[in-house]
């Protein structure tokens, strides 16, 4: 065990067992899986993703490339999770990754023996023939050597939700800038939102021994968190990483609720993504360590310094019982002296700098640390764990050091990602030697600390008060100026070691990329970073290059001979650290994707035993079979019958309905139907199309005028939204001085369709003795109110028909009335299926003829464009190319076999012509099995179509192996003359 | 030097030392026969088939970053050719034609994958739609299969089908449709037409286009001013501002798309799938990642990002068809700028310049286009006539009225 | 991105949907062939501020035009298309 004795903020009362490849642990709350490990003397976490080269424990952070695993088990199984963030809870499973069989005996670290053959996009050089082993070879073997964890591949059995918030200010990392600045503006009374990923507030506090105004810097982050606790607008998120900056002060943040216990309590979503949008911003999100690359630099025991630091302080635990620090200036000498405070043995300090500081001297002295001034590191010796460091003096000679921990002090990379997610690019500084925050930051954005590349300890805290009472001040809460935090130490040179090639020189060490294969990327001239990056895959894994990806840039600066301002750096990009996709999804999964429209007649239609289907947004009923019926046709052809010959009742309440009142509602109407509206007497119906002003068919439907000034359209179940947009902006933007409001109530009115030669009955029935619906009285187009009720006599089934429509709320009632007004005539409910067969019969276009890519035409409507006005889509419509009679156009087509079923998709050929494209004609958009003439019809759209009724062609479907002779008709199946309709 | 196992191995023996630029990074010359505006893919691929079919050898390529910085190097590498309008059909099949060879032409691993492209259909009319298509498809002679849910399961058993919103009724599957490596894809045109005489200039923009009489005479650059009598647009959600430079408008608008990169995963998802009841396709890469996107933003932009609440209209749409998809995690997101014409369809054309010509007009659609596009553009400009198979994709179809319009949407490039 | 609309305030872009530049005006109806097809598919397509139409469709359901810089998004103006 390597766990202190003392020390430590972690509980050592409580006990949580745990598991890592099947084996039993215990740890304690406020450990990482990590550090747990680590207190195990578990120091072999995973197998790298090409070589399969054993890893441990790189950094404490979620920066961390190495000590990824595949956390929980069965459905709620997630790979490449890095044990560095994961809180330990009881009952923890873990496995290892990218091993067979095991992870200390990996087959597939014979890879690595075979490196030489896979350099940096050695792929795209080899696997090419022959061409068909692509495919079945190649690809297989390298998709199965690719990926590190393996995906639970069941659906993910945790909820999610989303948030939203509204701030004026908000803190980005409670690390002290973060902290500072939170104080500063909450005592403001702004409204603060303070965000850290971290499980309790305090980023380095939490790790280093330094003190705040006379206090641990842990102690003193608790009383600061007290002290926003007391703020009233102040609100503070643990446990949520802020993922993205995006346009507009907004920025998304998730919640990790529940990922600390085994599974969410019942109810509660496992992770939350909240939608903060803030007035002002302070980035405080700190720094994170470099790697160093020098060979052998991958193997567990090497660590970064500030991690070892963190591991010691934090978590209590002793990362190594015998230490190298490699070390650039002061970080590392902090390290050097964390690890006597803790009583680790330190073997030797490898300072890069010929000269180290007295104070720094006499500290290695004290603690018989061997100093090598102006050493580097030649290789790193250990199987599954760093066992020895092969050190290269002043002098060029080499000595081996018996050691177990490697700390690396190789300077810090300022996380300016958020600063960037809006298009900046990072800027190089010299003196930090690193990449500061772009000049055009996200407005209102402010970078506090060591995000901005000022990393002592009081520059942050005196960074923090300022920048958050400035956000305050700017989102309107000037303030008077806050005590600022009291700490020692400040501004400290900027270290910077980063390169040592060698073999196995790693900068990328999930991807294995190592400065061989940056120096082969440059050879081959992928020498612009973005092309390094994309060809060597740096910094593509799932840390994104956090702590290695500098090095890579500096390798390529190092090798083309440019700085690294020329040379730059890649894109950053949301989200910061990866975000579960059920997270930015929430809540809407399953059945609850989109929401479900019911009409107020669904209760009706479920207790006729009603068959829904989805229809866009809707649930509408598509037969009501009875008893005896044991196919859809059946229920189907019974309901179409019933409606031809007695009477039938439909749900129609989908169709869009948008009422216009104001003396200039018809001039609205002419101006976007394309025949005269104006004209229609009051009390009448008239069908119409809509244009787009492309000249294509929109929508059609009907137009009621209820009153001279109050009218009522119609439109398709599909197109309401639509229509409902293209009037507002045909009145809004084309016309707006026509006096006319209009709205849709499409949800107001439930609506039902009452056809067959009895309707009338039904309706007389329905409405009382009171009201003359006779059809002189009541003609075929009239319309009128009675009532609370408004009845319309339009047909779409080609019979005497009526829609008759009431309130919302009475929708229930009336169907029910219908239906005990028409029990005298058999009524008989009909579904979506038998309305579309008797739409088809009477050649009505719909969903399959109003695609949006024919005109008014194509559908035989040309004669309703009306030559006498200005209407939307008229002048685009006369294009030479839509009045080729060539265009397909509708025609009916009845099989030549009568027994054969058509199917709409079914292409139509010249009689006889090969299937080959030249000979394509059209096609069929809608079919029907017509009871009323016992076999199959068509509607579809044939070149030339309306010259070559009685002609026979072919309608060719090899998808669905279908190839029939048909013949073309007329497109109206029954009462062509419309005697039914006026009857 | 050739590509191989053999080269591979021979290298290896002595550290990868002997491996050459993959092309050169030329200087620009004061005058070329022919320049290629634009270093992605389409404008490589034009240089690429202009020297190796019409033999013309002195071109340049004038990018004004890296070459494959645009739209090349951040998409989603779907190839398939499963279109429905005959002027767009035959166009996409050539492409994949061209994709099914490229790797053994070009002497470069593009990692063309044909592992199939499966479109969902939710509703019957969906499903007649889809046969229209397929059946459409077939009289071309390109392979197409209209499965039914039971197929479907048996080739995805792990999407939803059992607590759907909208439940799969089946799929129209292109089993040549897959991926490409995108990357690759533009690296190796560049690396064939470098070796044929292309001169690639990269960090090179194009500030100006010299017309006189009618005429194209040449561009102005960043790094000076080059003649030309040729000059080919390539310049996908740039082209209206190249095209502006000749003092031309095109029926075009810029909208930003985004796209997904999930962490790797070990071998999850095979092929393409889409989704049928919103706009969501996804497949997973050779590395493991899950690569997935949805529609547009929908409104115009030349800033390559996105917005959150697209991003999460994408993951729900994931969620409803693959709810396995929950615990994956997304590493990466991008925006690239397309060049939304108004009808959905591309423009390979001559202009009213006289030696300017426009590609142009790819919406979210470009990368699987990239061999026939740079094919039949070379061939426009080689001579002057436009390729049999492009022909549909003149600049006069709107003010004819011969539209290609895919999806019905009108002129309203946010809806295509 | 927040639409800032003049009747409702400020609201997340969802609510809006987009039609595009809002600069064209709709020829005269006996306007020639080729100003239709001008006004209907032709775009200047700037990469800089563009006068643009949203629909605030889930709000007041007006239609708006908004000065919005393409490349920032940063949106200078935004007033009813019918003031």
């Amino acid at each position: 065990m390597t766990r202190l004795r003392s020390g430590g903020l972690i509980d050592r009362d409580t006990h949580l067992r745990f598991s890592f490849d099947g084996r039993g642990y215990t740890g304690h709350p406020g450990d990482t899986l990590a550090s747990a490990l680590l207190a195990n003397g578990v120091r072999l976490f995973g197998r790298s993703f090409k070589y399969h080269r054993p890893r441990g424990v790189l950094s404490a952070g979620p920066e961390e490339p190495n000590a990824l695993v595949e956390l929980r088990n069965g459905a709620r199984r997630e790979p490449n999770i890095p044990a560095t963030v994961t809180e330990l809870f009881d009952g923890l499973e873990a496995s290892s990754q990218n091993r067979f069989p095991s992870l200390r005996f990996d087959l597939m670290a014979a890879n690595a023996l075979l490196s030489p053959l896979f350099p940096a996009g050695f792929y795209y050089k080899t696997f090419m023939w022959p061409a068909s082993w692509w495919e079945r070879v190649y690809e297989p073997l390298i998709r199965r050597a690719a990926g590190l964890g393996r995906a639970a591949a069941m659906p993910d059995p945790d909820g999610y939700e989303h948030a939203h918030l509204f701030c004026d200010v908000l803190v980005i990392g409670a690390g002290p800038a973060g902290l500072a600045a939170a104080l500063a503006a909450g005592r403001s009374g702004a409204r603060v939102v303070l965000c850290d990923a971290d499980t309790r507030l305090g980023g380095t506090l939490l790790a280093e021994p330094d003190e705040v105004d006379g206090q641990p810097g842990a102690v003193w982050a608790q009383s600061v968190e007290r002290m926003l606790r007391d703020c009233a607008e102040v609100r503070i998120l643990t446990r949520t990483t802020v993922f993205g900056a995006y346009d507009h002060g907004t920025y998304a943040a998730l919640e990790r609720v529940a990922d600390h216990k085994p599974h969410p309590a019942p109810g509660e979503p496992r992770q939350r993504v909240w939608r903060i949008v803030a007035k002002r911003v302070v980035l405080g999100a700190g720094a994170v360590e470099r790697l160093v690359a020098f060979p052998g630099n991958d193997r567990p025991g090497v660590m970064l310094a500030g991690a070892v630091r963190c591991y010691l302080a934090r978590y209590a635990v002793a990362p190594g019982g015998s230490v190298v620090v490699l070390s650039g200036g002061a970080e590392g000498w902090r390290t050097v002296a964390a690890l006597a405070r803790h009583g680790v043995p330190v073997a030797a300090v490898i300072d890069r700098r010929g000269e180290v500081p007295e104070p720094d001297a006499a500290l290695a002295r004290r603690i018989g640390a061997r100093l090598f001034a102006g050493g580097r590191i030649a290789a790193t010796r250990g199987s599954t764990g760093l066992h020895e460091v092969i050190v290269r003096d002043a002098t060029g000679g080499t000595i081996p050091v018996a050691a177990d921990l490697l700390a690396v002090a190789g300077g810090h990379n300022p996380q300016v990602q958020l600063a960037c997610h809006l298009g900046g690019r990072p800027v190089w500084d010299e003196d930090r030697a690193a990449f500061l925050p772009p000049a055009t930051l996200p407005p209102g954005m402010t970078v506090a600390g060591a995000a901005a590349g000022r990393y002592g300890l009081a520059e942050c805290l005196r960074d923090g008060a300022t920048l958050g009472s400035g956000a305050a001040a700017a989102a309107g809460f000037p303030n008077a100026p806050s005590p600022v935090p009291r700490a020692a130490g400040d501004a400290e040179a900027a270290t910077s070691i980063w390169l040592m090639p060698g073999r196995k020189s790693f900068v990328d060490l999930q991807h294995d990329v190592t400065t061989d294969d940056i120096a082969l990327a440059h050879r081959e001239g992928f020498r612009a970073v973005e092309h390094m990056k994309r060809y060597t895959t740096h910094g593509m894994a799932t840390d994104q290059g956090k702590s290695g990806g500098v090095l890579g840039m500096a390798m390529m600066a190092t090798l083309t001979g440019r700085t690294m301002a020329d040379t730059g750096t890649t894109l950053h990009r949301p989200p910061y650290t990866p975000v579960a996709i059920g997270a930015l999804a929430g809540a809407h999964r399953g059945r609850h994707f989109r929401p479900i429209r019911r009409t107020p007649g669904h209760d009706w239609a479920a207790e006729q035993g009603a068959s829904f289907i989805e229809s866009g947004p809707w649930l509408r009923a598509q037969w009501f079979a009875r008893a005896g019926e044991t196919d859809w046709l059946q229920s189907v052809s019974r309901e179409v019958l019933a409606v031809r010959s007695g009477v039938g009742v439909s749900d129609v309440s989908t169709l869009g309905k948008i009422e216009l009142v104001g003396p200039d509602a018809g001039a609205l109407l002419d101006f976007v139907y394309t025949n005269t509206m104006s004209t229609l007497p009051v009390g009448r119906v008239r069908y119409g199309i809509m244009l787009r002003e492309d000249g294509f068919v929109l929508d059609d439907g009907t137009a009621a005028r209820l009153e001279a000034d109050r009218w009522v359209v119609t439109t398709t179940t599909a197109n309401a939204p639509r229509v409902l947009a293209h009037m507002e902006f045909a009145h809004q933007v084309l016309r707006p001085s026509l006096r006319v409001a209009f709205v849709s109530v499409t949800d107001r009115w439930a609506q039902y369709a009452v056809a067959g030669p009895h309707a009338r009955d039904v309706i007389a029935a329905l409405l009382g003795v009171v009201h003359d619906v006779s059809d002189a009285a009541f003609p075929y187009m009239a319309c009128g109110t009675f009532g609370d009720l408004r009845l319309f006599r339009i047909s779409f089934s080609g019979e005497l028909a009526y829609e008759v429509a009431a309130p919302a709320r009475d929708g229930d009632a009336l169907i029910r009335r219908i239906v005990q007004a028409g029990s005298a005539q058999g009524i008989v409910p009909y579904g979506l299926e038998a309305l579309s067969v008797l739409r088809v019969e009477k050649g009505h276009p719909a969903g399959g003829e109003l695609n949006g890519q024919t005109t008014a035409r194509d559908l035989g409507l040309g004669r309703m464009l009306s030559q006498r006005k200005d209407f939307i889509g008229r002048a685009l419509a006369r294009r030479p190319a839509l009045l080729d009679p060539m265009r397909p156009t509708l025609v009916g087509l009845v099989p030549v076999d009568k027994r054969t079923r058509l199917r709409a998709g079914a292409h139509l050929l010249p009689r006889g012509a090969p299937p080959r494209i030249e000979h394509d004609q059209g096609w069929i958009t809608s079919v029907a099995f017509s009871p009323t003439l016992s076999h199959w019809i068509a509607l579809g759209l044939l070149a030339n179509g309306p010259a070559r009724h009685g002609e026979v062609v072919r309608a060719y479907d090899p998808v669905r192996s279908g190839d029939a002779e048909v013949q073309v008709v007329a497109p109206c199946f029954i009462d062509p003359d419309g005697g039914r309709l006026r009857g | 030097m050739s590509y191989s196992f053999f080269s591979l191995a021979r290298e290896a023996l002595r550290g990868h030392v002997g491996w050459r630029p993959a092309w050169r990074d030329a200087e620009p010359q004061p005058r070329y026969d022919a320049v290629v505006v634009g270093g992605g893919g389409h404008g490589l691929a034009t240089a690429y088939y202009l020297a190796s079919e019409h033999g013309m050898t002195s071109i340049a390529v004038l990018e004004k970053a890296w070459i494959g910085s645009g739209n090349a190097g951040r998409n989603t590498t779907i190839i398939r050719s499963n279109y429905l309008l005959p002027g767009n059909e035959g166009f996409y099949e050539l492409s994949m034609k061209l994709w099914e060879g490229l790797e053994q032409r070009l002497n470069y691993n593009t990692m063309v994958s044909q592992r199939g492209v499966l479109n969902l259909f939710h509703s019957d009319a969906q499903r007649d739609a889809f046969a229209r298509r397929g059946n459409a498809m077939r009289l071309h002679g390109v392979d197409a299969e209209l499965l039914d849910a039971v197929q479907v399961r048996a080739r995805h058993p792990y999407l939803d089908f059992d607590d759907a919103r909208f439940p799969i009724r089946g799929g129209l599957l292109q089993r040549r449709g897959g991926t490409a490596r995108h990357d690759a894809v533009v690296w190796g045109y560049a690396r064939g037409a470098d070796a044929r005489g292309v001169d690639i200039v990269q960090n090179c923009e194009v500030t100006g286009i010299d017309v006189a009489n009618g005429r194209v005479r040449g561009v102005r650059t960043t790094r000076g001013d080059i003649a030309a009598a040729k000059v080919a647009l390539a310049c996908a959600g740039n082209s209206s501002r190249v095209a502006a430079l000749a003092g031309l408008r095109l029926p075009i608008e810029s909208h930003v798309l985004q796209a997904f990169v999930s962490e790797g995963v070990k071998p999850l998802i095979d092929g393409v799938i889409t989704f049928g009841a919103g706009h969501f396709y996804i497949s997973q890469s050779d590395k493991g990642g899950l690569v997935f996107g949805g529609d547009i933003d929908g409104y115009n932009s030349y800033a390559q990002r996105g917005s959150l609440p697209v991003v999460e209209d994408v993951m729900q749409s994931g969620m409803a068809v693959l709810p396995m998809l929950g615990r994956l995690r997304v590493l990466r997101q991008w925006g690239g700028i397309m060049d939304m014409s108004m009808d959905g369809s591309p423009i390979i054309d001559a202009s009213p310049v006289a030696g300017l010509y426009v590609n142009a007009g790819w919406c979210y659609g470009g990368f699987k286009a990239t061999p026939a596009s740079g094919w039949c553009f070379a061939h426009l400009i080689a001579r002057d006539a436009p390729h049999p198979v492009a022909a549909a994709y003149r600049l006069d179809r709107f003010a004819r009225g011969a539209l290609l319009d895919e999806r019905g949407a009108g002129a309203q490039p946010n809806l295509h | 991105m927040r639409i800032p609309c003049p009747h409702c305030g400020e609201r997340a872009s969802e609510e809006f949907s987009y039609l595009g530049a809002a600069d064209p005006v709709r020829p005269a109806a006996d306007a020639s062939a080729a100003e239709w097809h001008d006004y209907v598919y032709l775009r200047d397509n700037p990469a800089g501020v563009m006068r643009e139409f949203w629909h605030h469709v889930h709000g007041c359901r007006r239609w708006l035009v908004v000065a919005r810089d393409v490349r920032t998004h940063a949106i200078s103006a935004a007033v009813d298309a019918g003031a």
